[in-house]
Protein backbone atom coordinates (compact mmCIF):
# COMPACT_ATOMS: atom_id res chain seq x y z
CA UNK A 1 0.00 0.00 0.00
CA UNK A 2 2.73 2.57 0.76
CA UNK A 3 4.20 1.65 -2.62
CA UNK A 4 0.94 2.51 -4.32
CA UNK A 5 0.67 5.86 -2.54
CA UNK A 6 4.28 6.62 -3.39
CA UNK A 7 3.66 5.71 -7.02
CA UNK A 8 0.67 8.01 -7.38
CA UNK A 9 2.48 10.80 -5.53
CA UNK A 10 5.59 10.59 -7.71
CA UNK A 11 3.61 10.05 -10.91
CA UNK A 12 1.41 13.03 -10.01
CA UNK A 13 4.43 15.26 -9.43
CA UNK A 14 6.00 14.10 -12.70
CA UNK A 15 2.85 14.71 -14.76
CA UNK A 16 1.90 18.05 -13.18
CA UNK A 17 5.47 19.37 -13.39
CA UNK A 18 5.74 18.27 -17.03
CA UNK A 19 2.43 19.94 -17.86
CA UNK A 20 3.53 23.16 -16.16
CA UNK A 21 6.79 23.14 -18.13
CA UNK A 22 4.89 23.99 -21.32
CA UNK A 23 2.72 26.56 -19.57
CA UNK A 24 5.51 28.85 -18.34
CA UNK A 25 6.38 32.12 -20.10
CA UNK A 26 9.72 32.26 -18.29
CA UNK A 27 12.11 29.57 -19.60
CA UNK A 28 13.94 29.53 -16.24
CA UNK A 29 10.82 28.25 -14.47
CA UNK A 30 10.30 25.70 -17.23
CA UNK A 31 13.76 24.30 -16.59
CA UNK A 32 13.24 24.10 -12.83
CA UNK A 33 9.92 22.29 -13.33
CA UNK A 34 11.53 19.89 -15.78
CA UNK A 35 14.18 19.09 -13.15
CA UNK A 36 11.39 18.42 -10.62
CA UNK A 37 9.77 16.09 -13.15
CA UNK A 38 13.06 14.21 -13.65
CA UNK A 39 13.45 13.92 -9.89
CA UNK A 40 9.99 12.37 -9.58
CA UNK A 41 10.78 9.95 -12.42
CA UNK A 42 13.97 8.92 -10.66
CA UNK A 43 11.91 8.28 -7.53
CA UNK A 44 9.67 6.01 -9.59
CA UNK A 45 12.73 4.04 -10.73
CA UNK A 46 13.78 3.57 -7.10
CA UNK A 47 10.34 2.15 -6.24
CA UNK A 48 10.89 -0.25 -9.16
CA UNK A 49 14.11 -1.57 -7.52
CA UNK A 50 16.31 0.06 -10.15
CA UNK A 51 18.59 2.42 -8.17
CA UNK A 52 21.22 2.50 -10.89
CA UNK A 53 18.74 3.72 -13.51
CA UNK A 54 17.41 6.26 -11.00
CA UNK A 55 20.88 7.68 -10.36
CA UNK A 56 21.72 7.66 -14.07
CA UNK A 57 18.53 9.64 -14.64
CA UNK A 58 19.61 12.27 -12.12
CA UNK A 59 23.22 12.45 -13.30
CA UNK A 60 22.53 12.51 -17.03
CA UNK A 61 19.28 14.46 -17.26
CA UNK A 62 18.96 16.57 -14.14
CA UNK A 63 22.71 16.98 -13.65
CA UNK A 64 24.23 17.37 -17.09
CA UNK A 65 21.60 18.14 -19.70
CA UNK A 66 19.57 20.60 -17.63
CA UNK A 67 22.72 22.51 -16.62
CA UNK A 68 23.38 22.88 -20.33
CA UNK A 69 19.79 24.13 -20.81
CA UNK A 70 20.29 26.65 -18.01
CA UNK A 71 23.56 27.76 -19.56
CA UNK A 72 21.91 28.40 -22.93
CA UNK A 73 18.92 30.22 -21.42
CA UNK A 74 21.21 32.42 -19.34
CA UNK A 75 23.54 33.07 -22.26
CA UNK A 76 20.67 34.19 -24.49
CA UNK A 77 19.12 35.88 -21.44
CA UNK A 78 15.61 35.48 -22.86
CA UNK A 79 13.21 36.52 -20.08
CA UNK A 80 10.12 36.10 -22.24
CA UNK A 81 9.35 33.72 -25.03
CA UNK A 82 9.41 35.80 -28.19
CA UNK A 83 9.49 34.42 -31.71
CA UNK A 84 11.77 36.57 -33.80
CA UNK A 85 10.96 37.60 -37.35
CA UNK A 86 13.37 35.17 -38.97
CA UNK A 87 11.87 32.42 -36.86
CA UNK A 88 8.40 33.01 -38.29
CA UNK A 89 9.78 33.09 -41.82
CA UNK A 90 11.85 29.95 -41.28
CA UNK A 91 12.01 27.57 -44.28
CA UNK A 92 10.64 24.78 -42.04
CA UNK A 93 7.40 26.78 -41.81
CA UNK A 94 6.60 26.28 -45.51
CA UNK A 95 3.25 24.52 -46.15
CA UNK A 96 4.85 21.31 -47.42
CA UNK A 97 6.98 20.82 -44.33
CA UNK A 98 4.15 21.89 -42.05
CA UNK A 99 1.80 19.26 -43.51
CA UNK A 100 4.47 16.60 -43.14
CA UNK A 101 4.88 17.61 -39.50
CA UNK A 102 1.12 17.39 -38.96
CA UNK A 103 1.15 13.90 -40.48
CA UNK A 104 3.94 12.84 -38.11
CA UNK A 105 2.00 14.23 -35.13
CA UNK A 106 -1.09 12.27 -36.24
CA UNK A 107 0.99 9.10 -36.48
CA UNK A 108 2.36 9.70 -32.99
CA UNK A 109 -1.15 10.05 -31.57
CA UNK A 110 -2.24 6.82 -33.29
CA UNK A 111 0.84 5.04 -31.96
CA UNK A 112 0.22 6.26 -28.41
CA UNK A 113 -3.44 5.19 -28.56
CA UNK A 114 -2.44 1.76 -29.84
CA UNK A 115 0.21 1.34 -27.15
CA UNK A 116 -2.19 2.38 -24.38
CA UNK A 117 -4.86 -0.04 -25.63
CA UNK A 118 -2.35 -2.88 -25.69
CA UNK A 119 -1.09 -1.94 -22.22
CA UNK A 120 -4.55 -2.26 -20.72
CA UNK A 121 -4.80 -5.81 -22.06
CA UNK A 122 -1.35 -6.62 -20.68
CA UNK A 123 -2.32 -5.66 -17.14
CA UNK A 124 -4.84 -8.52 -17.02
CA UNK A 125 -2.24 -11.23 -17.62
CA UNK A 126 0.28 -11.82 -14.83
CA UNK A 127 3.71 -10.67 -15.98
CA UNK A 128 6.03 -13.63 -16.30
CA UNK A 129 9.66 -13.36 -15.25
CA UNK A 130 9.05 -10.51 -12.84
CA UNK A 131 12.15 -11.61 -10.94
CA UNK A 132 14.23 -10.60 -13.95
CA UNK A 133 13.69 -6.96 -13.00
CA UNK A 134 15.62 -7.38 -9.75
CA UNK A 135 18.42 -9.20 -11.54
CA UNK A 136 18.54 -6.47 -14.16
CA UNK A 137 19.00 -3.78 -11.55
CA UNK A 138 22.56 -5.00 -11.08
CA UNK A 139 24.85 -2.79 -13.12
CA UNK A 140 26.80 -5.72 -14.50
CA UNK A 141 23.66 -7.41 -15.83
CA UNK A 142 22.39 -4.14 -17.24
CA UNK A 143 25.65 -3.51 -19.09
CA UNK A 144 25.73 -7.06 -20.40
CA UNK A 145 22.19 -6.88 -21.76
CA UNK A 146 22.71 -3.39 -23.19
CA UNK A 147 25.80 -4.35 -25.17
CA UNK A 148 24.64 -7.77 -26.38
CA UNK A 149 20.88 -8.23 -26.65
CA UNK A 150 19.90 -4.57 -27.13
CA UNK A 151 23.07 -3.49 -28.91
CA UNK A 152 21.20 -2.58 -32.11
CA UNK A 153 18.75 -0.33 -30.28
CA UNK A 154 21.67 1.15 -28.34
CA UNK A 155 23.66 1.98 -31.47
CA UNK A 156 20.55 3.20 -33.31
CA UNK A 157 19.83 5.59 -30.42
CA UNK A 158 23.33 7.01 -30.59
CA UNK A 159 22.87 7.65 -34.33
CA UNK A 160 19.51 9.28 -33.57
CA UNK A 161 21.16 11.62 -31.08
CA UNK A 162 23.81 12.52 -33.64
CA UNK A 163 21.08 13.27 -36.21
CA UNK A 164 19.26 15.41 -33.65
CA UNK A 165 22.45 17.33 -32.94
CA UNK A 166 23.08 18.01 -36.64
CA UNK A 167 19.42 18.98 -37.02
CA UNK A 168 19.68 21.42 -34.13
CA UNK A 169 22.73 23.07 -35.68
CA UNK A 170 20.99 23.34 -39.07
CA UNK A 171 17.80 24.77 -37.55
CA UNK A 172 19.55 27.19 -35.25
CA UNK A 173 21.72 28.70 -37.98
CA UNK A 174 20.24 31.81 -39.54
CA UNK A 175 19.94 32.09 -43.29
CA UNK A 176 22.29 35.09 -43.57
CA UNK A 177 25.07 33.41 -41.56
CA UNK A 178 26.53 31.60 -44.55
CA UNK B 1 27.60 -0.77 30.80
CA UNK B 2 26.35 2.69 31.63
CA UNK B 3 25.26 3.96 28.27
CA UNK B 4 23.85 0.65 27.10
CA UNK B 5 21.53 0.35 30.12
CA UNK B 6 20.52 3.98 29.76
CA UNK B 7 19.78 3.25 26.13
CA UNK B 8 17.71 0.19 26.99
CA UNK B 9 15.82 2.04 29.70
CA UNK B 10 14.23 4.31 27.10
CA UNK B 11 10.74 3.44 26.04
CA UNK B 12 11.13 1.64 22.68
CA UNK B 13 8.88 4.18 20.96
CA UNK B 14 10.83 7.14 22.30
CA UNK B 15 14.24 5.56 21.79
CA UNK B 16 16.02 7.26 18.94
CA UNK B 17 16.86 4.83 16.16
CA UNK B 18 20.49 4.19 15.30
CA UNK B 19 20.01 5.71 11.85
CA UNK B 20 18.37 8.78 13.35
CA UNK B 21 21.28 9.23 15.75
CA UNK B 22 23.71 8.79 12.89
CA UNK B 23 21.95 11.48 10.85
CA UNK B 24 22.02 13.80 13.85
CA UNK B 25 25.72 13.20 14.48
CA UNK B 26 26.77 13.57 10.84
CA UNK B 27 24.61 16.67 10.30
CA UNK B 28 26.12 18.43 13.29
CA UNK B 29 29.61 17.19 12.49
CA UNK B 30 29.32 18.78 9.05
CA UNK B 31 28.17 22.09 10.53
CA UNK B 32 31.04 22.06 13.03
CA UNK B 33 33.47 21.01 10.30
CA UNK B 34 32.48 24.01 8.20
CA UNK B 35 33.03 26.30 11.19
CA UNK B 36 36.44 24.76 11.87
CA UNK B 37 37.36 25.07 8.21
CA UNK B 38 36.55 28.79 8.19
CA UNK B 39 38.93 29.26 11.11
CA UNK B 40 41.54 26.89 9.65
CA UNK B 41 41.44 28.68 6.35
CA UNK B 42 42.08 32.08 7.91
CA UNK B 43 44.72 30.73 10.29
CA UNK B 44 46.62 28.86 7.58
CA UNK B 45 46.34 31.83 5.25
CA UNK B 46 47.75 34.04 7.99
CA UNK B 47 50.59 31.57 8.60
CA UNK B 48 51.43 31.50 4.89
CA UNK B 49 51.44 35.28 4.72
CA UNK B 50 53.57 35.59 7.89
CA UNK B 51 50.91 37.04 10.14
CA UNK B 52 48.67 35.69 12.91
CA UNK B 53 45.25 35.59 11.30
CA UNK B 54 42.24 36.04 13.61
CA UNK B 55 43.60 36.48 17.12
CA UNK B 56 41.21 38.54 19.24
CA UNK B 57 38.08 36.42 19.80
CA UNK B 58 38.89 33.73 22.35
CA UNK B 59 42.35 32.22 22.90
CA UNK B 60 44.34 32.52 19.66
CA UNK B 61 41.15 33.59 17.89
CA UNK B 62 39.60 30.13 18.31
CA UNK B 63 36.08 31.53 18.74
CA UNK B 64 36.22 33.61 15.56
CA UNK B 65 33.73 31.36 13.64
CA UNK B 66 31.10 31.90 16.36
CA UNK B 67 31.57 35.65 16.09
CA UNK B 68 31.29 35.41 12.30
CA UNK B 69 28.08 33.39 12.50
CA UNK B 70 26.49 35.80 15.01
CA UNK B 71 27.43 38.77 12.88
CA UNK B 72 25.84 37.21 9.80
CA UNK B 73 22.70 36.24 11.72
CA UNK B 74 22.08 39.81 12.87
CA UNK B 75 22.63 41.45 9.51
CA UNK B 76 19.73 42.79 7.48
CA UNK B 77 18.45 40.66 4.67
CA UNK B 78 18.28 42.52 1.38
CA UNK B 79 16.80 41.57 -1.94
CA UNK B 80 17.50 43.59 -5.08
CA UNK B 81 14.46 45.24 -6.61
CA UNK B 82 14.47 43.36 -9.90
CA UNK B 83 15.34 39.99 -8.37
CA UNK B 84 13.17 36.96 -8.99
CA UNK B 85 11.59 36.47 -5.58
CA UNK B 86 11.12 32.68 -5.61
CA UNK B 87 14.36 31.63 -7.19
CA UNK B 88 16.38 34.17 -5.16
CA UNK B 89 15.12 32.54 -1.95
CA UNK B 90 15.37 29.00 -3.28
CA UNK B 91 18.96 29.21 -4.56
CA UNK B 92 20.89 29.15 -1.24
CA UNK B 93 18.54 26.45 0.06
CA UNK B 94 19.30 24.21 -2.93
CA UNK B 95 23.02 24.78 -2.43
CA UNK B 96 23.11 23.83 1.22
CA UNK B 97 20.62 20.94 0.99
CA UNK B 98 22.62 19.34 -1.80
CA UNK B 99 25.81 19.80 0.22
CA UNK B 100 24.37 18.06 3.29
CA UNK B 101 22.61 15.33 1.33
CA UNK B 102 25.75 14.36 -0.58
CA UNK B 103 27.36 13.08 2.60
CA UNK B 104 24.48 10.64 3.19
CA UNK B 105 26.11 7.69 1.46
CA UNK B 106 29.72 8.34 2.48
CA UNK B 107 30.94 5.66 4.93
CA UNK B 108 33.57 6.78 7.44
CA UNK B 109 34.39 3.78 9.58
CA UNK B 110 34.31 0.00 9.90
CA UNK B 111 31.70 -1.90 11.88
CA UNK B 112 31.98 -0.99 15.54
CA UNK B 113 30.07 -1.43 18.79
CA UNK B 114 31.73 1.65 20.34
CA UNK B 115 33.74 -0.46 22.84
CA UNK B 116 30.73 -2.56 23.79
CA UNK B 117 28.33 0.31 24.32
CA UNK B 118 25.94 -0.98 21.68
CA UNK B 119 24.42 -4.44 21.55
CA UNK B 120 24.79 -4.84 17.81
CA UNK B 121 27.71 -3.53 15.79
CA UNK B 122 26.80 -0.67 13.47
CA UNK B 123 28.47 0.44 10.29
CA UNK B 124 29.77 4.00 10.55
CA UNK B 125 27.99 5.87 7.79
CA UNK B 126 24.49 7.25 7.43
CA UNK B 127 23.28 4.82 4.80
CA UNK B 128 24.84 2.12 2.69
CA UNK B 129 23.31 1.89 -0.77
CA UNK B 130 24.72 -0.30 -3.49
CA UNK B 131 25.13 2.64 -5.86
CA UNK B 132 26.73 4.95 -3.27
CA UNK B 133 29.37 6.40 -5.61
CA UNK B 134 26.66 7.48 -8.04
CA UNK B 135 24.48 8.97 -5.30
CA UNK B 136 27.32 11.21 -4.11
CA UNK B 137 28.05 12.22 -7.69
CA UNK B 138 24.39 12.88 -8.54
CA UNK B 139 23.67 14.94 -5.44
CA UNK B 140 26.84 17.07 -5.67
CA UNK B 141 25.99 17.80 -9.29
CA UNK B 142 22.63 19.15 -8.09
CA UNK B 143 24.47 21.73 -5.98
CA UNK B 144 25.43 23.79 -9.03
CA UNK B 145 21.78 24.77 -9.51
CA UNK B 146 21.98 26.79 -6.32
CA UNK B 147 24.90 28.81 -7.69
CA UNK B 148 23.46 29.18 -11.19
CA UNK B 149 20.02 30.22 -9.94
CA UNK B 150 21.55 32.63 -7.44
CA UNK B 151 23.46 34.23 -10.29
CA UNK B 152 20.44 34.46 -12.57
CA UNK B 153 17.79 35.52 -10.07
CA UNK B 154 19.85 38.38 -8.56
CA UNK B 155 19.26 40.53 -11.66
CA UNK B 156 22.82 41.79 -11.61
CA UNK B 157 25.32 41.39 -14.40
CA UNK B 158 28.15 40.32 -12.10
CA UNK B 159 25.96 37.63 -10.56
CA UNK B 160 24.82 36.49 -14.00
CA UNK B 161 28.40 36.16 -15.18
CA UNK B 162 29.22 34.14 -12.07
CA UNK B 163 26.27 31.82 -12.64
CA UNK B 164 27.17 31.36 -16.30
CA UNK B 165 30.72 30.49 -15.39
CA UNK B 166 29.55 28.04 -12.72
CA UNK B 167 27.39 26.11 -15.19
CA UNK B 168 30.08 26.02 -17.91
CA UNK B 169 32.75 24.99 -15.42
CA UNK B 170 30.53 22.28 -13.96
CA UNK B 171 29.82 20.72 -17.35
CA UNK B 172 33.50 20.78 -18.28
CA UNK B 173 34.91 19.28 -15.11
CA UNK B 174 32.15 16.83 -14.22
CA UNK B 175 33.14 14.66 -17.19
CA UNK B 176 36.74 14.26 -16.06
CA UNK B 177 35.53 13.74 -12.48
CA UNK B 178 33.11 10.97 -13.46
CA UNK B 179 35.66 9.28 -15.69
CA UNK B 180 38.21 9.20 -12.86
CA UNK B 181 35.51 7.71 -10.59
CA UNK B 182 34.71 5.05 -13.19
CA UNK B 183 38.31 3.77 -13.18
CA UNK B 184 38.18 3.14 -9.43
CA UNK B 185 34.74 1.54 -9.71
CA UNK B 186 36.12 -0.85 -12.34
CA UNK B 187 39.07 -1.77 -10.10
CA UNK B 188 36.87 -2.45 -7.09
CA UNK B 189 34.11 -4.08 -9.14
CA UNK B 190 31.46 -2.34 -7.06
CA UNK B 191 29.56 0.94 -6.94
CA UNK B 192 29.18 0.77 -3.16
CA UNK B 193 31.64 3.05 -1.38
CA UNK B 194 31.94 0.64 1.54
CA UNK B 195 32.92 -2.21 -0.77
CA UNK B 196 35.41 0.04 -2.55
CA UNK B 197 37.04 0.80 0.81
CA UNK B 198 37.08 -2.83 1.89
CA UNK B 199 38.72 -3.79 -1.41
CA UNK B 200 41.68 -1.66 -0.29
CA UNK B 201 42.42 -3.48 2.98
CA UNK B 202 45.68 -5.33 3.44
CA UNK B 203 49.21 -4.79 2.14
CA UNK B 204 51.37 -5.55 -0.86
CA UNK B 205 54.73 -7.15 0.07
CA UNK B 206 53.75 -6.72 3.68
CA UNK B 207 54.25 -2.97 3.94
CA UNK B 208 52.71 -1.07 1.00
CA UNK B 209 49.02 -0.49 1.78
CA UNK B 210 46.72 -1.69 -1.01
CA UNK B 211 45.37 1.78 -1.65
CA UNK B 212 44.07 2.67 -5.08
CA UNK B 213 46.30 5.73 -4.92
CA UNK B 214 49.17 3.46 -5.96
CA UNK B 215 47.18 1.80 -8.75
CA UNK B 216 45.56 5.01 -9.93
CA UNK B 217 48.05 7.84 -9.37
CA UNK B 218 46.86 9.68 -12.48
CA UNK B 219 43.23 9.06 -11.54
CA UNK B 220 43.83 10.51 -8.08
CA UNK B 221 45.40 13.68 -9.52
CA UNK B 222 42.52 14.08 -11.98
CA UNK B 223 39.97 13.47 -9.23
CA UNK B 224 41.50 16.07 -6.93
CA UNK B 225 41.83 18.71 -9.66
CA UNK B 226 38.27 18.14 -10.85
CA UNK B 227 37.13 18.12 -7.22
CA UNK B 228 38.68 21.54 -6.60
CA UNK B 229 36.93 22.80 -9.73
CA UNK B 230 33.63 21.23 -8.66
CA UNK B 231 33.71 22.91 -5.28
CA UNK B 232 34.59 26.26 -6.93
CA UNK B 233 37.76 26.74 -4.94
CA UNK B 234 40.83 28.66 -6.06
CA UNK B 235 42.52 28.32 -8.52
CA UNK B 236 39.15 27.48 -10.12
CA UNK B 237 36.94 29.94 -8.22
CA UNK B 238 35.58 31.62 -11.35
CA UNK B 239 31.94 31.88 -10.25
CA UNK B 240 33.01 34.32 -7.54
CA UNK B 241 36.30 35.71 -8.89
CA UNK B 242 36.62 38.81 -6.71
CA UNK B 243 38.90 40.83 -8.93
CA UNK B 244 36.61 40.47 -11.94
CA UNK B 245 33.06 39.98 -10.68
CA UNK B 246 32.87 41.76 -7.29
CA UNK B 247 31.79 38.52 -5.59
CA UNK B 248 30.23 36.68 -8.52
CA UNK B 249 27.04 34.75 -7.96
CA UNK B 250 26.61 35.87 -4.34
CA UNK B 251 27.15 39.61 -4.93
CA UNK B 252 23.55 40.52 -4.09
CA UNK B 253 23.18 38.20 -1.11
CA UNK B 254 23.39 39.25 2.50
CA UNK B 255 22.87 37.87 6.00
CA UNK B 256 21.98 34.19 6.45
CA UNK B 257 21.18 33.69 2.79
CA UNK B 258 24.75 34.69 2.03
CA UNK B 259 26.15 32.54 4.83
CA UNK B 260 24.57 29.44 3.33
CA UNK B 261 26.76 29.65 0.21
CA UNK B 262 30.16 29.49 1.93
CA UNK B 263 28.74 26.87 4.28
CA UNK B 264 27.71 24.74 1.30
CA UNK B 265 31.16 25.26 -0.18
CA UNK B 266 32.94 24.08 2.97
CA UNK B 267 30.65 21.07 3.38
CA UNK B 268 31.24 20.18 -0.25
CA UNK B 269 34.98 20.32 0.45
CA UNK B 270 34.55 17.89 3.34
CA UNK B 271 32.48 15.55 1.18
CA UNK B 272 34.98 15.72 -1.65
CA UNK B 273 37.85 14.92 0.72
CA UNK B 274 35.91 12.10 2.38
CA UNK B 275 35.09 10.52 -0.98
CA UNK B 276 38.72 10.90 -2.09
CA UNK B 277 39.77 9.14 1.12
CA UNK B 278 37.28 6.34 0.54
CA UNK B 279 38.17 5.88 -3.12
CA UNK B 280 41.94 6.35 -3.19
CA UNK B 281 43.42 6.41 0.32
CA UNK B 282 41.93 3.24 1.74
CA UNK B 283 39.26 4.95 3.85
CA UNK B 284 39.58 3.87 7.46
CA UNK B 285 42.25 1.21 6.80
CA UNK B 286 45.65 2.01 8.20
CA UNK B 287 48.47 0.58 10.31
CA UNK B 288 48.95 0.70 14.12
CA UNK B 289 45.26 1.12 15.00
CA UNK B 290 42.73 -1.70 15.50
CA UNK B 291 39.81 -1.64 13.03
CA UNK B 292 37.44 -0.21 15.68
CA UNK B 293 39.54 2.96 15.75
CA UNK B 294 39.67 3.21 11.95
CA UNK B 295 37.67 6.41 11.95
CA UNK B 296 40.73 8.16 13.43
CA UNK B 297 42.68 7.27 10.29
CA UNK B 298 39.73 8.48 8.26
CA UNK B 299 39.64 11.85 10.01
CA UNK B 300 43.42 12.21 9.65
CA UNK B 301 43.32 11.55 5.91
CA UNK B 302 40.37 13.86 5.36
CA UNK B 303 42.15 16.56 7.38
CA UNK B 304 45.26 16.14 5.25
CA UNK B 305 43.33 16.60 2.01
CA UNK B 306 41.48 19.59 3.44
CA UNK B 307 44.80 21.15 4.42
CA UNK B 308 46.02 20.63 0.85
CA UNK B 309 42.82 22.33 -0.39
CA UNK B 310 43.54 25.44 1.68
CA UNK B 311 47.25 25.29 0.89
CA UNK B 312 46.51 25.30 -2.86
CA UNK B 313 44.07 28.17 -2.50
CA UNK B 314 46.65 30.50 -0.99
CA UNK B 315 49.61 29.53 -3.15
CA UNK B 316 48.28 29.05 -6.70
CA UNK B 317 46.95 32.08 -8.61
CA UNK B 318 43.61 31.90 -10.39
CA UNK B 319 43.59 30.65 -13.95
CA UNK B 320 42.30 32.76 -16.80
CA UNK B 321 38.86 31.67 -17.95
CA UNK B 322 39.95 30.44 -21.40
CA UNK B 323 42.82 28.56 -19.73
CA UNK B 324 40.29 26.84 -17.48
CA UNK B 325 38.26 25.61 -20.44
CA UNK B 326 41.36 24.65 -22.39
CA UNK B 327 42.80 22.72 -19.46
CA UNK B 328 39.50 20.96 -18.72
CA UNK B 329 38.69 19.83 -22.23
CA UNK B 330 42.10 19.41 -23.83
CA UNK B 331 44.13 17.97 -20.98
CA UNK B 332 42.12 16.75 -18.02
CA UNK B 333 39.31 14.96 -19.85
CA UNK B 334 41.54 13.18 -22.43
CA UNK B 335 43.89 12.14 -19.61
CA UNK B 336 40.93 10.74 -17.66
CA UNK B 337 39.69 8.80 -20.71
CA UNK B 338 43.15 7.38 -21.37
CA UNK B 339 43.41 6.41 -17.71
CA UNK B 340 40.02 4.67 -17.94
CA UNK B 341 40.96 2.73 -21.09
CA UNK B 342 44.37 1.74 -19.71
CA UNK B 343 42.76 0.60 -16.43
CA UNK B 344 40.16 -1.46 -18.30
CA UNK B 345 42.83 -3.05 -20.50
CA UNK B 346 45.04 -3.93 -17.53
CA UNK B 347 42.12 -5.38 -15.58
CA UNK B 348 41.19 -7.54 -18.57
CA UNK B 349 44.82 -8.63 -19.04
CA UNK B 350 45.43 -9.63 -15.42
CA UNK B 351 42.02 -11.21 -14.85
CA UNK B 352 42.03 -13.19 -18.08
Amino acid sequence: MPDTILFYLLAGVAIIASALVIGQRNPMYSIMLLIASFGALSGLYITLDAPFVAMAQIIVYAGAIMVLFLFVVMLLNAPQEDAAEWDRAHPMRRPGFARFGALLAGLLIAELAWALMRASSLVETPVAGRGDAAALSSVRALGGVLFTYYVFAFEATSVLILVAMVGAVVLARREDDR
Amino acid sequence: MGLATLWASFDPYLRPSVIGLMIFVVFNALIIASAILVLAERKIMGFMQQRYGPYLVGPHGMLQPIADILKLLFKEELRPKGADRWLFTLAPVISVVAAFAAFATVPFGAETTFFGLLDEPIKLGVSDVNVGVLVVFAVTSMGVYGIVLAGWSSNSKYSLMGGLRASAQMISYELAYATALASVVMLAGSLSLREVVDAQSGYWLGFIPRWYLFLQPLGFIIYVIAGVAETNRAPFDFPEAEQELVAGYNTEYSSVRFALFPQAEYINMVTMSAVATDLYLGGWHGPFLPPAYGWIWFLLKVGLILFAYIWVRWTVPRYRYDQLMQFGWKWLFPAAVLNLIATAALILYFNA
